[in-house]
């Protein structure tokens, strides 16, 4: 894991730290998806959030949102102020993004299985406008649980919207269990190709791998791209990764914060 | 009152240019004249109630202004949860037009009766709340909906009653209509309720007693002002809805009047359907009747009111 994979799960920890609270396995699965889209995929300007040419990411699963909000913060929509207010009183950082109240932040999320329809909108409005955006939709393998992502998918692909992009962040653990003992979804690469979408899989933790596909959206033209991201359950920290107990944590000890700063340093 | 409400969908995207219709999967050739003349803002998107809401709220976000149509039930049930955060939260111009409010499709029965739509919606906070009474009070309500903030519910409901609205009454979204003048007893109505109201006041005025109208279509925000102002002086307030008695038309005039600080308050008592689930089939005029909804149930309620 290079310095700026370990400089982000750093900040993550800290932020959920200051809160008190948070997802931090579902999130560290996630930093690398996040790190390659803002770093070397996406068109935005921190200045102007709302430039109507941005490429639009929702974060679908919500519950991942430290990874976003470290992100938000480095590249200079949010403050270090804001990040130091996560889940406060009167802070714009919550359990979940929500949208108006965090810059770049396009959609609130937390109720799993929205992102998807929301971004078919937005892939709608950005061809009815003749914009070359895209959008990207990240979403957590748990939430394909959510009826309401296959009827997004079936509506994606009748609309042939090869703007829009499905990446899943495949840990293979949801809050209970694992995914093959809660709701199984496999042969899930299948199911995508099967519901009319373009499906690559890759190493979600693999920055080149990443970069490699995602530079290459759509993967199919006039459809919708799906990548499945192969990730791993609080990767980055040994004593976490694939442990259920820390899907979410209320409670870190300053013993606990100093491992978990430890790993990453 | 349905094909008065889609031709005035139709009206308003031919001069919005930013108006987009989305439908589940309604019947053939509903708006087929607005499919041939925009077909890039005309979508019909399948059963699929929880990804029509979300993309509706995705293109609003987008600053476009969304008409959503399907049978209420769905519209209102099936997909709640969507409508809660991707519209209510995010506060999005997205109009659901609900077809079949209350008990219109009766013969179906309870999966098809939308008794608690009201109830429901107006729960959320940011959605407005409207169910006009007949074709012409849609058609003054429909403009008024392409700039209005935020999301709005329309119960749509049967298509053929007889018009009763008055135009000289007009229609302001978010008021309530003095519809008929009355001393002793106010009526209150939403929808086609109203129907049943102007008979009742019909059989009341027979009887010596004076019943005015209050008729709501806007049941949130509910015009408490004009209540109050109407309710000053009678000795009864009964509000009637096609709804369940819970959390509809009839809370919300209950508890305006509760909140008015009056030390003395008219008798009060809810006409709607009582919280069950309907276990007969017939017509919605059958079930209206059987509920107390028509003129004489409204009227005997009253009469037993004021006794």
């Amino acid at each position: 894991m290079d310095k700026r994979s370990k400089a982000l799960r750093r900040r993550m920890i800290e932020i959920m730290h200051l809160g008190g609270r948070g997802h931090l396995a579902p999130a560290m699965s996630l930093v690398e998806i996040v790190r390659v889209l803002y770093d070397d995929i996406m068109r935005f300007d921190p200045e102007n959030p709302q430039w109507e040419a941005r490429d639009r990411f929702i974060l679908s699963k919500g519950h991942g949102c430290l990874a976003q909000y470290a992100m938000l913060e480095d590249k200079g929509f949010i403050t270090c102020d804001d990040a130091c207010c996560f889940c406060k009183f009167d802070g714009i950082l919550g359990g979940h993004p929500e949208r108006d109240k965090i810059p770049g932040v396009e959609a609130s999320t937390g109720s799993l299985g929205h992102g998807l329809s929301i971004g078919v909108g937005f892939a709608l409005a950005a061809r009815h406008a003749g914009r070359d955006n895209r959008v990207f939709v990240v979403m957590g393998d748990g939430e394909c649980n959510e009826g309401s992502v296959w009827e997004a998918a079936m509506s994606a692909s009748k609309n042939r919207l090869d703007n829009l992009v499905a990446m899943v962040d495949y840990n293979k653990q949801q809050s209970y269990g694992t995914t093959t003992e809660v709701l199984d979804l496999e042969p899930f690469a299948d199911k995508w190709r099967a519901f009319g979408f373009a499906c690559v899989e890759v190493d979600g933790h693999d920055v080149d791998a990443l970069r490699e596909v995602l530079s290459s959206v759509p993967a199919e033209k006039g459809r919708p791209t799906a990548i499945i991201c192969h990730t791993v359950k609080g990767k980055g920290i040994p004593f976490i990764e694939r442990d259920l107990t820390w899907h979410h944590r209320t409670k870190l000890s300053d013993e606990l914060y100093n491992s978990l700063i430890e790993a990453v340093s | 009152m349905r094909k008065t409400c889609l031709n005035c969908i139709y009206d308003i995207a031919r001069e919005h240019e930013d108006v987009f219709f989305v439908g589940s999967d309604l019947g053939y050739k509903t708006l087929d004249d607005f499919k041939e003349e925009m077909p890039d803002r005309f979508f019909m998107e399948g059963i699929s109630e929880q990804h029509v809401i979300g993309m509706a709220a995705g293109l609003a976000m987008e600053g476009k202004t969304v008409y959503v149509n399907t049978i209420a039930t769905f519209l209102t049930r099936r997909c709640f949860d969507q409508t809660a955060m991707d519209l209510c939260l995010h506060n999005v111009p997205v109009r659901l037009v609900g077809n079949g409010g209350g008990m219109v499709y009766a013969p179906l029965g309870p999966t098809h009766m939308a008794i608690e739509d009201i109830a429901i919606m107006r729960a959320l906070p940011n959605m407005t709340v409207v169910a006009p009474c007949d074709a012409e009070e849609m058609a003054r309500f429909m403009p008024q909906t392409v700039d209005w903030e935020g999301p709005i519910y329309i119960r749509l409901g049967k298509g053929y009653d007889p018009v009763v609205s008055k135009p000289e009454l007009g229609f302001t979204l978010g008021k309530g209509i003095p519809y008929r003048e009355g001393k002793d007893v106010l009526l209150v109505s939403t929808g086609v309720s109203l129907h049943g109201c102007i008979d009742a006041a019909d059989l009341l005025a027979e009887k010596g007693v004076s019943a005015a109208i209050m008729h709501s279509p806007t049941i949130k925000p509910f015009d408490d002002e004009l209540l109050l102002s109407m309710a000053d002086g009678v000795k009864a307030v009964v509000p009637v809805e096609e709804h369940t008695v819970i959390g509809g038309l009839g809370d919300a005039v209950g508890a305006a009047l509760l909140a008015s600080g009056r030390t003395s308050l008219p008798a009060f008592r809810k006409v709607g359907i009582p919280d069950v689930f309907t276990e007969n089939y017939g017509s919605q005029k059958e079930l209206m009747r059987h509920f107390g909804m028509d003129g004489e149930g409204i009227a005997k309620t009253v009469m037993d009111l004021i006794a």
